[in-house]
């Protein structure tokens, strides 16, 4: 009959599994994959000198985690979502509908964006966004004509690249760093080579449609879109001598020893050409939190301010040591977390 | 054959069956070529087989034995009352307000004095000070900080500590980095290198058997060094428990009501039909229904063994009830129609004859279900169980409840860091995991060989 007795018991924890969930005392997070390492080293030096327990960090992309936030308010749903992007208004709507009203936007700094070849491979000295446009665009103009892109190194079209073949490896669309990738280097190269008027041309002036147009990748196979995180891409480019990724800078700066970094227009990306603006390729970093929880999640705010006190995202802090580009309005952020302003006055 | 020819009135067709035992005819040959032909397949698909296997097992083992053994610096810290407890009171309010980065210039010093008692010269090398205090691990502020709240009275004193070196040194002695991949790598310098290898000769840095990897939790990227597995075990051992628990007594008692009392209809086959096909689900299907089911429906925390105990128990049910009723149907019939004869009632038969015949049989498909829960990723990610955690669950039941990781999912988690240090320590957690999934099926066999009785 011990059998009996187990099964009962069994459904006995089972049971009481469903009452007991009460009471979380973690701070929960998901989100980006570029904001998670900085998000894990926040996370375990608060656990190390608070008295609150470490917070969980997921992973999972912007738009992943941005979606989990806005499922609704309770302790059964996470407190931050780390983006490595602004959050869209529509996600707001949809936060706003799952009763998700009060949401606290904080920005902790920027990255910038990188191409990247084989240590042995190509140099890639003379980038520019009108390059890459020219590399990877699924329409490109040449001779004054919009035509399927007929490139296939990059030589073809600026002599002071290298005559290798064209393998790029662009993030996937569900990552934050695409869309940084297409407004602001496929765009603006669009633009640069004259082709984004061509564009509206052919639509009829209508401009979301030409950006779309810009935007729309080569399927040629010569543009692979990963949808991993960037040590795939970085194993792509391993295997791979002429193939160019796009990195955070961050991932770079961890494997200087494998990688060579390519220039945007002559400027070679370090925190510091990033910080002054002088790199153009950057994007800024954010996590929201929801205001409903902070005071029923301990440590959630105190998380918070010590995510952007000066010794962490600080320029000499250990984020900026890892990647971080510090951001130069920190103090301006630090008193909206302590003031607990939520975005834009709704 | 023979008897067909033989019953065949005279005139055999010449050269068709009139043939030499010892001289092969064109058939046979081609008959023996074909099996000779198949053999070789067999061999070649055998060969291919074992050779990957070799080449897998010597990449993980070649990646992740490394693992197991750490650089360590020896250091004399000095715990200095003017930083670390400024009253001198003791009061461990205000002890704890002094952060790691108040910890760090302590370990700096303490290595400065070392290396100048070993008689290194930072400058001859080209070290910088920011450099030197780079080469320990972050961990040692927070291991220093923690000996200090537990011991607030030895404040004053200097204590001997065995810290971690940063990753990169560390791999420096496990043949990862080399001073050419130093010159290019903006995170370690050949300086740094060569007074490492100073502080070896003087005997303070030291590469040892690493227990941390088994102890400790899981570290940012900022410290792969101390990154461990402790968290992950913990956490696929509240799994394992759970499901034992929940899918070891349902599954047996479906099995026993499918085989032995429910009357055979088209309800009852449309139920066993249905349990093959769930043992067939893709596991993630089970992860959805996790997700939609026990958090959001039920609002169990996310993150935590119970969700993912409870995933894992419905994605194992199927293979126990399979096991389970194969081995109840092994049962002879005669067993069950002695004891009815001899007049136990159907409950006794089962419970005292059948059950206890087929228990190897249902052990060994418990286990089995049981290696495959715990090398299960998919569903664990939809229920957040692919996290950074590093707070260590607190004992059943309520660590239940708690947020762990899982070992496979810790495997994951490493393989996409940035620091290469990760890659060892994912390959280091993949051996762990397949020991323990060797040691389960060999339990497996074990019981089947030593406890099954065929009839």
């Amino acid at each position: 009959m011990s059998l009996v007795k187990l099964t009962a018991s069994a459904l006995a924890i089972a049971a009481v599994s469903a009452t007991a969930a009460a009471a979380r005392d973690n701070v929960q997070i998901a989100g980006s994959s570029t904001v998670l390492p900085y998000a894990s080293i926040v996370a375990e030096a608060f656990g190390e000198n608070f008295d609150f327990p470490t917070p969980v960090v997921e992973s999972g992309g912007s738009s992943a985690g941005l979606k989990r936030f806005c499922e609704g308010v309770g302790e059964n749903t996470i407190d931050i979502a780390n983006a490595s992007r602004a959050i869209r208004e529509k996600e707001i709507q949809a936060c706003a509908e799952a009763g998700v009203k009060d949401i606290i936007e904080v920005r902790i700094g920027y990255d910038g964006i990188v191409f990247a070849s084989q240590l042995d491979g190509p140099a890639f000295t003379a980038l520019e966004a009108s390059d890459v446009f020219n590399a990877l665009s699924d329409k490109v103009l040449k001779d004054g004509e919009i035509v399927d892109n007929p490139y296939a190194k990059w030589s073809d079209f600026n002599a002071d690249l290298p005559d290798v073949e064209i393998v790029a490896f662009p993030p996937g669309t569900k990552h934050g760093t695409r869309e940084v990738f297409e407004d602001k280097v496929v765009l603006v190269g669009c633009e640069q080579t004259g082709a984004f008027e061509k564009f509206m041309e052919a639509n009829g002036g209508d401009k979301k449609a030409a950006e779309k147009a810009c935007i729309s990748l080569r399927t040629d196979g010569k543009a692979v879109d990963i949808d991993g995180d960037y040590t795939e891409t970085l194993a792509r480019i391993d295997a791979n001598p002429n193939g160019v990724g796009i990195f955070g800078l961050a991932f770079y700066e961890n494997n200087t020893d494998k990688l060579k970094v390519a220039t945007m227009g002559g400027v070679v990306p370090t925190t510091e050409s990033i910080s002054t603006g002088e790199y153009p390729v950057s994007r800024p970093l954010y996590f929201y939190i929801k205001k409903a929880h902070i005071g029923v999640i301990p440590g959630l705010k105190e998380y918070a301010s010590f995510f952007v006190a000066d010794e962490i995202a600080g320029p000499d802090g250990p984020l900026a040591a890892y990647g971080l580009v510090a951001d130069p309005e920190l103090a301006a952020t630090q008193s909206a977390v302590d003031a607990e302003a939520v975005m834009g006055g709704m | 054959m023979t008897d067909a020819s033989a019953n065949t009135p005279a005139t055999p067709r010449p050269g068709k069956h009139a043939g030499s035992l010892l001289e092969q005819n064109a058939r046979t040959l081609r008959r023996n070529a074909a099996e000779r032909r198949f053999r070789a397949y067999g061999l070649s698909a055998i060969v291919i087989g074992v050779t990957a296997l070799v080449v897998l097992l010597a990449s993980i083992l070649s990646q992740g034995l490394p693992a197991f053994q750490q650089t360590f610096i020896t250091l004399e810290v000095h715990l200095d009352e003017a930083k670390l407890d400024k009253n001198g009171n003791r009061d461990i309010e205000e002890i704890k307000k002094v952060s790691t980065f108040g910890y760090a210039p302590l370990i700096k010093t303490a290595l400065s004095t070392r290396a100048g008692e070993l008689g290194i010269s930072s400058e001859d090398l080209g070290v910088s000070d920011k450099e030197i205090a780079a080469m320990i691990s972050k961990e040692a502020a927070a291991e220093l900080r923690r000996f200090v709240i537990a011991n607030p009275d030895r404040i004053g004193e200097t204590v001997e500590f065995e810290f971690l070196a940063t990753g990169r040194i560390d791999g420096y002695y496990k043949g990862r980095v080399t001073m050419e991949s130093a010159e290019k790598d903006s995170n370690i310098s050949p300086g740094q290198l060569q007074f490492a290898d100073a502080l070896k000769e003087g005997g303070a840095l030291s590469t040892h058997f690493n227990w941390g990897f088994f102890t400790m939790a899981d570290g940012s990227e900022n410290r792969p060094e101390a990154a461990g597995i402790g968290v992950a075990m913990l956490g696929s051992l509240y799994m394992m428990i759970i499901v034992l628990v929940l899918a070891l007594p349902i599954g047996v008692a479906a099995s026993i009501y499918l085989e032995e009392f429910a009357p055979k209809n088209w309800f009852t086959d449309l139920i066993e039909v249905n349990i093959s096909n769930l043992a067939a689900v893709p596991s993630i299907v089970f992860g959805i229904l996790g997700l939609a089911i026990f958090i959001n429906y039920a609002g169990l925390p996310q993150s935590a063994p119970i969700v993912g105990g409870l995933v894992l128990t419905l994605m194992t049910l199927p293979t126990i009830i399979i096991a389970t009723r194969a081995s109840l149907k092994s049962v002879p019939p005669s067993i069950r129609d002695a004891a009815l004869g001899v007049g136990a009632s159907r409950m006794q038969s089962v419970f005292h004859h059948v059950l206890p015949l087929a228990m190897p049989g249902i052990l060994t498909g418990t286990i089995i279900g049981l290696a495959q829960a715990l090398g299960e990723t998919a569903p664990l990610m939809l229920i957040g169980m692919v996290a950074f955690v590093r707070e260590f669950p607190a004992a059943p039941p309520e660590g239940f409840f708690d947020p762990a990781s899982a070992l496979p999912v810790q495997v994951y988690n490493w393989t996409t860091r940035a620091d290469p240090a990760f890659v060892e320590r994912a390959s280091g957690a993949i051996i762990v995991l397949l020991a323990f999934l060797l040691c389960m099926n060999f339990l497996a066999i074990i019981l089947r060989r030593r406890f099954e009785r065929r009839w």
